[in-house]
């Protein structure tokens, strides 16, 4: 049986602290299992340390970091089937990895070269979504869809604290309660909207608060337990496939790195609660307890560490290997069946160009 | 063939289109058991069941946003919009996404999704249930835009838009709603997108203009018959535009007067005026002139008659052609 354990007010728990909070367990995860999730924790988190060593040395350009962000990434993801799908923000750029995609594919979209851009068929991973909330009734629409199709797959779809300001968000959680859709609705809460704090987001007590006024059920996790994630989402993804409807996850977490590479939190960050935070990051936390369960040891740990670096290193090589964008792909994709105007601004280009 | 207004042929429209593929699903507030306000949804539901002829919340942006992920789930969404004005709020999904995605997949996924709505004044109605919108939708890349003028191009033109891969805006006159009925095509019937049509012959001048400014324009040539020659040309597409069939027009006649009902600034006659600047300018004998709504908002009905190009304004334009 599962032991979920309220901590830090509501907030579902499994992951101890090693002295005062037993440690949970969540059933149906056996010794693999959790390595699985271990390593998927590692190759996000890598992923992202790597990213910002990268764009120092100007190889990709402004990134949009997620450090601590990967037991909500990794926790949720793993709750799904290979055929559901997965609708993130740019803050879950790198989800797609969960999923098998090539590291080069992420460092390309970061790069701003087309190699970057995927089928979204090929993963069941919708594009990366910039502007904030609007991936929400994407998600939403899918799920419907779906189930009208006769097909039973789930839509998780990912945003931060800020996006339930939107009215995007509003109007997709309306139609996923509506309609009923079998979405899984996975907020990060990681309390920061670049410099504007939840406080000033909100005058709710929580954001799981919002969705009773959309008639969806809610739950709210530790955001650095990526137990409590899993085990959140595999609930909301068996209510999903049910039949039963959509579940808003607030996942709560503190955002302890700069919202992008752009940017300069400590003008208005809690920089003693960053520092707590950093302590008790996401990953440790997971390992410690793998540790104390007797599942993972040291060796392991650094054998991972070692493999997913040596995946990075090739990654980066080969999205620094993608042979420059072609000039003339700006025209390609945009329609089915382009208007002859645009044939034409084709034609000169092609001509100034020199190439025809 | 049978004798159809406007509205009872984007009706037979969804219903043929509908029968024809089972992945086309009909969405948008009222469209259900009322059947639209216009009535222009009217028995689908009961013929193709709930689940295809959907009652949405009130929701602009909720609609065209699932209809994205409606897509992405294999279906062709129809997305009725009520009023013209109705739609700015989905102008966040259109742009971020609707003319995006395709785009963004790198061809790997298409998003069929149609989008009509009634639009244009004239009907003495509240504000925000008037307006000409289709610059936005024009000037947006990866969407296609058409505004039929006639009750057998209001059917076939919403074919086409239901049937192409690309997303289409389809404006329908709501003036002409109920007062344009001709003989329409039973059936199956698609006139294709991009192809303008000749709605009146004339050799002295040709009068551009898509949706309810058709019928000012032929009223205006009417007018002004055994003064001057005035052809109309019907653009029924607007993205894409039909270039060939514009240029020719102009080579023959050698003058163009363009109306459109929206505001002035940016609208469709200046995009229509530039390509006959670049590509007709030895063709012409006189100013290419515009005729339009002002650039303020769409007035009071009261006085909206004042906003209109009229068929005064029009006839004016062309005795300034004319004489230039």
């Amino acid at each position: 049986m599962s032991r979920v354990l309220p901590a830090e007010g509501d907030l579902r728990r499994v992951i101890g602290d090693g002295h005062a909070i037993p440690d949970g367990e969540v059933d149906g995860l056996d010794a693999d299992a959790l390595l699985q999730l271990h390593r998927d924790l590692v190759l996000l988190r890598t992923y992202d340390e790597r990213s910002v060593v990268y764009h120092r040395q100007g190889r990709i350009g402004t990134y949009a970091i997620f450090w601590n962000h990967e037991a909500m990434q990794a926790g949720s993801v793993f709750a799904l089937d290979d055929r559901d799908w997965i609708f993130p923000a740019y803050r879950e750029s790198a989800i797609g990895l969960l999923r098998g995609m090539p590291i080069s594919t992420v460092l390309s979209w970061w790069r701003g070269h087309p190699a970057g851009w995927w089928n979204p068929r090929d993963y069941n991973v919708a594009s990366i979504c910039v502007p904030i909330a609007t991936q929400v009734p994407h998600a939403v629409g899918f799920a419907w869809g779906s189930r009208l199709k006769g097909d039973d797959a789930v839509a998780l779809t990912l945003f931060g604290d800020g996006a339930t300001s939107e009215g995007a968000f509003h109007e997709g959680a309306t139609f996923a309660g509506v309609m009923k859709a079998p979405v899984v609705l996975f907020c990060n809460n990681n309390q920061w909207a670049i410099s504007t704090p939840l406080s000033k987001q909100t005058a709710a007590p929580t954001l799981a608060d919002k969705a009773i006024g959309y008639g969806i059920p809610a739950v709210r996790v530790d955001g650095g337990d990526v137990l409590a994630v899993y085990e959140a989402t595999r609930d909301a993804v068996t209510r999903a496939r049910a039949g039963d409807g959509p579940t808003f996850i607030e996942a709560v977490s503190y955002r302890a790195a700069p919202h992008a590479t752009a940017d300069d939190p400590s003008v208005y960050i809690d920089l003693e609660r960053v520092e707590e935070q950093r302590e008790n990051e996401c990953v440790g936390r997971y390992e410690r307890y793998l540790k104390r369960l007797g599942v993972l040891t040291d060796e392991h740990a650094e054998a991972v560490k070692a493999e997913i670096l040596e995946l990075m290193r090739a990654g980066i090589a080969e999205a620094e290997a993608e042979p420059p964008a072609d000039p003339m792909l700006v025209f390609d994709h945009a329609y089915a069946d382009p208007p002859p105007s645009l044939l034409a601004e084709q034609d000169d280009l092609r001509r100034i160009l020199g190439d025809g | 063939m049978a004798e159809r207004l406007l509205v009872e042929a984007v009706n037979d429209a969804l219903h043929v289109e509908m029968a024809r593929d089972d992945s086309v699903l009909v969405m948008g507030e009222d469209v259900g058991t009322l059947g639209g306000v216009f009535r222009a949804t009217a028995g689908l539901q009961e013929r193709f069941g709930a689940d295809r002829c959907v009652d949405t919340p009130l929701a602009e942006a909720g609609i065209l946003g699932t209809a994205v992920g409606l897509c992405m789930a294999g279906w062709r969404p129809v997305c009725e919009m009520q009023y013209d004005a109705f739609s700015y709020p989905a102008l966040d999904q259109l742009i971020n996404h609707v003319g995006r995605y395709r785009w963004r997949t790198r061809g790997g996924m298409s998003f069929p999704l149609t989008i009509r709505m009634p639009y244009g004044g004239g009907v003495r109605a509240p504000e925000l249930h008037d307006d000409s919108p289709e610059t936005y939708y024009v000037h947006t890349p990866g969407v296609k835009v058409a505004i039929p003028s006639t009750p057998a191009d209001a059917k076939g033109l919403l074919a086409a838009a239901i049937r192409d891969e690309d997303p289409v805006v389809v404006l329908e006159p709501k003036l002409h709603y109920r007062t344009a009925k001709e003989e329409v095509p039973e059936g199956e019937h698609v006139v294709p997108l991009g192809k303008a049509r000749i709605a009146r012959e004339g050799s002295d001048l040709t009068l551009v203009a898509y949706g309810a400014m058709v019928h000012v324009a032929l009223a205006a040539a009417e007018e002004l018959d055994g003064e001057a020659s005035c052809e109309v040309l019907d653009l029924r597409t607007l993205k894409p535009l039909d270039e060939d069939a514009l240029l020719e027009s102009v080579a023959r006649t050698g003058r163009a007067v363009v109306v459109q009902e929206a505001p002035r600034v940016c609208g469709f006659a200046a995009e229509v005026s530039a390509v006959l600047a670049e590509k007709a300018i030895f063709d012409l004998r006189g100013p290419v002139i515009r005729v339009t709504g002002y650039d303020v908002p769409y007035p009071y009905w009261q006085i909206e008659d004042a906003y209109m190009p009229s068929v005064a304004r029009v006839a004016d334009a062309v005795r300034r052609v004319l004489a230039a």
